[in-house]
């Protein structure tokens, strides 16, 4: 049973004059207030938003929603009931407050609030999430290019249906170990340059029907091992398989894995395109986080100069605010990183000023911006550009300064770690460049693509690591493999090359040492196409 | 518009699944890790939940990432003291300040242990998997105190919240049929009088007795109006009876020899058995009884305390603890209500002529009555004449009755799971 509580019906005389609350208790009708209030300020500044479902929940429940990578609807999964187990030791514990909000890429955009939040944790919520991180899924050109916000909760049923269905018809473990070894490569799942189609559940049901066949066709066909009657001028010209490298691993192995069963390959395909969902989100972290914050800031703000809220109000929301843009410095045992709700906030807050009160400094770095109508500009900054190309555009000199951001150049043929650059005139673009090279995913994940298959020979599956300024891979390598290997059925092999020259190899089922190692060579060094 | 939705009475448990999952793939270190608690607890937890611990290593999810190595910039906030072209020295791995390169993103990795809490219920799940319970429970009627509401047909009287509607309504409907049908009976015969006397002729009609059927005919349709639509006796209500139902319960007999020979030590894992089988029967039992028996020369009927913490000395005549369980069944537990079972503890020694006592008393009077008996001699040393008759026992009775040796606290919990592991069943 649902109460709806609906904005808009009977609404207060009260329309501009008082505070709306108090006291720290809240109340649905309070909550319906601050969301109109919220709401209307939110569209005064030009926000265009997805409708909100804002649902209350209990902290049991925040847990749930939390360990299922803030999907309503997941499938089930023992990684996910350890995420729970761990988040629930340390609530518990006291040694982690939960998040005070998820909010979900969908639409209507849900987000969800915390019953033990105050009324001001939950107005600065629905600003922070109904309205900040819900205009950016909806503006944010990688949000609209990439996921299908109304589909998207449809889509999680079918999945958790069909996973479900498929527990009971194969078994949780075989189930189990396939969703295993998709998990392990779902960051390669991932179509970086083609937009995928909108998903539907009714409709991927009745496709998923025709890729059964249409599949088992296309794999015999690639896997045929009768000769071609002909003549025999196909066989000289021996074709690679793949043409190009492919850098959708699991998008290779649904399409090409010779032993996979058609509901193996249906489970990649689920991992994959939640991968694919994912995606967006893991390239605006900093403006995506950022933007939200901003616009609690700026909205919470703006009512207190309405007198719609009081001081105590505000005192409230400053302390949870300074604490979410809290940057520890680099040395001190808080560390873990830049804090992307910091970084996020400072330079929108920063175009803010520039638009607004724009110094020398501004116009030289700023020129188009320096002076322009602010909503527009950071409207602009938002739609169209993910971290990467946010932070090489938008980073000032002033909030490098702020943070104090410094470089240093780790290379591991010297002795010494160097400090490349600081905030100062000289270093603010080699800083800004590497900083925003950090939030490149290019960088920051091993780029490794499908090389070739021997489709002649024993099926092997070819990897090819390209290394980033020789950049080595991690130790998890090895492990990764099997998984791969479980999923492609033959052996896999992956080499990780610095320009042309393989550093390092790696194979599963793992090589004895005994095979020469010339002979090995000179077989699987690629030539330069 | 904004839809603000109160899910807080919607299910909470949606990640039990997926937490039961996490549990089942790492069964093994949770019973290795049980069975270590087993051995390492107080007595008086024994049954509560455990912190397990597994290494992360075995549950990590491996993805490709980057290792340490090759040239890194890394960009850091925080800036105090240096300027552009500064020099550090290289620090350790683990130099988390001072900029250390590799520092934040993976240090500390595969050292933590994950560790978590699992509950009460989920521990002695663990405990006694893959155990049971041998010989079939009887289920019997005892006792006024668990019973069962069960739906008993339709009765006329009620508490309100029991109203039947359908049957209510239907049954009114009876009664205003049955009360008004010789009325609309009389109803419909004058308005065809009526009926037939205005179609006559203007002039034969005869307006009086118009009017009388009239009049009668309103009077009637009064009378029937007043018959009420719902009356007292139309309502009718569900009808729930309490039926008793069976209860299955236990009672465990706990022997133990006090004699001089049993230290503290032996005593404590003959308690500690004592509770694990005692844990492991209130599992299986809604109601488990323990009667106290211990014995040196004469045996006696202890509360707990007395039980194990008493100090006693003297010789050692098994058969009297015997006789005395036997007389407590006949008098408080007769075996057709009860499911018995014995557990005794002793080192083994024993006046040399009193075994064969022993022998005899459980052959004729012991073990035709109970479930199960299960004898453990707690000694290093080597058997004597009890662990023999016992023995002949036991060939007797393979089904009913198990005997082990412990010889230090470690064997408690495997000797416990090897008496009740599961027999294939032919």
């Amino acid at each position: 049973m649902l109460d709806t509580f609906t904005t808009g019906t009977n609404a207060p005389e009260s329309e501009s004059g008082g505070p709306i609350s108090t006291n720290s208790e809240w109340t649905f009708e309070l909550i319906q207030e601050y969301d109109r209030a919220i709401g209307e300020l939110a569209e005064e500044f030009g926000l265009d938003t997805y409708p909100n479902q804002i649902e209350v929940i209990c902290s049991e429940q925040m847990m749930d929603a939390y360990s299922s990578v803030g999907m309503p609807v997941g499938y089930h999964h023992w990684s996910f009931g350890k995420q729970f187990i761990s988040v629930e030791n340390n609530y518990q514990r006291g040694l982690m407050g939960l998040a005070y909000e998820i909010v979900i890429n969908s639409n209507p955009c849900i987000a969800y609030l915390m019953e033990e939040n105050t009324m001001t944790m939950q107005a600065l919520v629905i600003a922070h999430a109904s309205y900040g991180h819900n205009s950016f899924f909806k503006g944010n050109y990688l949000f609209r290019s990439w996921t299908d916000a109304s589909s998207i909760i449809d889509y999680l049923i079918f999945a958790k249906n069909y996973i479900a269905r498929c527990e009971e018809r194969h078994g949780l473990e075989e189930v189990e170990a396939v969703l295993d070894s998709c998990h392990a490569l779902m960051n390669y799942g991932v179509d970086r340059y083609k937009r995928p189609y909108p998903i539907s559940a009714v409709e991927e049901e009745r496709r998923q029907k025709e890729r059964e066949e249409y599949r088992q066709r296309q794999l015999n066909d690639l896997w045929r091992t009768i000769p071609k009657m002909g003549n025999g001028t196909e066989e000289a010209v021996e074709r690679r398989f793949p043409e190009e490298p492919q850098e959708n691993i699991l998008y290779f192995i649904e399409k090409n894995a010779p032993l996979l069963e058609n509901w193996q390959r249906e489970l990649v395909r689920i991992v994959r395109k939640l991968a694919q969902y994912f995606y967006p989100q893991r390239q605006t972290q900093v403006m995506n986080e950022g933007w939200a914050t901003f616009w609690h800031y700026t909205l919470l703000s703006e009512l207190y100069k309405r007198g719609r809220v009081t001081e105590g109000f505000m005192l409230e929301f400053l302390q949870s605010h300074t604490n979410v843009i809290y940057q520890p410095s680099f040395d001190s045992p808080y560390y873990s990183g830049i804090n992307p709700y910091t970084l996020g906030f400072s330079i929108f807050t920063d175009l803010r000023r520039i638009c607004e009160n724009p110094t020398d400094e501004d116009r030289q770095w700023f020129p188009d911006i320096a002076g322009s109508n602010w909503k527009d500009t950071l409207q602009f900054a938002m739609r169209d550009f993910k971290d990467e190309s946010f932070i090489l555009q938008f980073l000032s000199p002033k909030v490098m300064r702020d943070m104090k951001l410094f470089c240093i150049s780790d290379n591991d043929r010297e002795n010494e770690i160097v400090v490349s650059a600081i905030h100062d005139e000289d270093g603010y673009r080699e800083l800004r460049a590497n900083l925003a090279g950090q939030y490149n995913l290019g960088n920051r994940e091993p780029n490794i693509q499908v090389y070739a298959v021997d489709t002649r020979g024993d099926r092997s599956l070819t990897l090819h690591h390209t290394q980033h300024r020789r950049r080595p891979l991690g130790k998890d390598t090895g492990e990764v493999l099997k998984h791969l290997h479980r999923l492609w059925g033959f052996d896999v092999h992956l080499h990780s090359l610095n320009g042309d020259e393989i550093t390092a190899s790696y194979h599963c089922p793992e090589q004895g040492r005994d095979r020469p190692e010339g002979d090995e060579e000179s077989m699987l060094v690629p030539k330069p196409i | 518009m904004s839809y603000i939705i109160d899910r807080r009475l919607n299910g909470k448990k949606k990640s039990t699944v997926n937490r039961q999952r996490f549990l089942r793939r790492y069964k093994a270190h949770i019973k290795k890790a049980v069975g270590e608690a087993m051995n390492s607890r107080s007595i008086t937890d024994m049954d509560k939940g455990e912190r397990i611990s597994i290494p992360t290593r075995d549950i990590s999810e491996p993805i490709f990432s980057h290792g340490a190595g090759g040239h890194v910039e890394r960009v850091l906030p925080g800036n105090k003291e240096f300027i552009s072209g500064d020099r550090i020295p290289r620090q350790g791995q683990q130099g988390g300040a001072g900029g250390g390169g590799g520092g934040a993103s993976d240090s500390g990795e595969g050292v933590d242990e994950f560790v978590f809490q699992i509950s009460q219920e989920e521990f002695l799940d663990f405990m006694f998997e893959g155990l049971q319970l041998p010989n079939m429970v009887k289920r019997r009627l005892a006792g006024n105190e668990s019973f069962q509401v069960v739906r008993a047909g339709i009765s006329n009287e009620g508490t309100p919240g029991r109203l039947n509607v359908v049957r209510s309504l239907r049954a009114a409907n009876a009664r205003r049929i049955a009360l008004t049908s010789s009325k609309r009976r009389n109803i419909r015969e004058l308005e065809l009088e009526l009926a037939q006397e205005e179609e006559k002729d203007l002039v034969l009609r005869d307006q009086r007795r118009i009017d009388a059927l009239r009049d009668k005919i309103a009077d009637l349709r009064r009378r029937v109006d007043r018959v009420p639509f719902l009356d007292d006796f139309d309502l009718k209500y569900n009808l729930l009876v309490r039926q008793p139902r069976p209860r299955s319960r236990a009672v465990m007999f706990c022997l133990m020899d006090v004699s001089g020979s049993m230290n503290q030590a032996t005593k404590d894992m003959a308690k500690r058995f004592f509770l694990l089988l005692y844990l492991f029967l209130q599992r299986s039992y809604e109601y488990t009884e323990v009667v106290f028996i211990r014995h040196h020369t004469s045996a006696k009927e202890v509360d707990e305390e007395e039980f194990f913490y008493s100090r006693e000395t003297g010789g050692t005549i098994v058969s009297s603890a015997l006789k005395l369980m036997r007389r407590v069944m006949r008098e408080r537990y007769p075996a057709s209500e009860w499911n018995i079972y014995g557990a005794q503890a002793s080192d083994g020694d024993n006046w040399n002529d009193d075994s064969s006592t022993c022998h005899k008393i459980l052959i004729d009077d012991i073990m035709p009555h109970v479930q199960y008996y299960s004898y453990v001699e707690i000694t290093p040393r080597d058997h004597q004449a009890l662990w023999e008759e016992y023995e002949s026992v036991r060939t007797l009775f393979p089904e009913h009755f198990a005997m082990e040796q412990i010889v230090d606290v470690q064997d408690i919990y495997p000797v416990f799971r090897q008496l009740f592991s599961q027999k294939v069943s032919a």
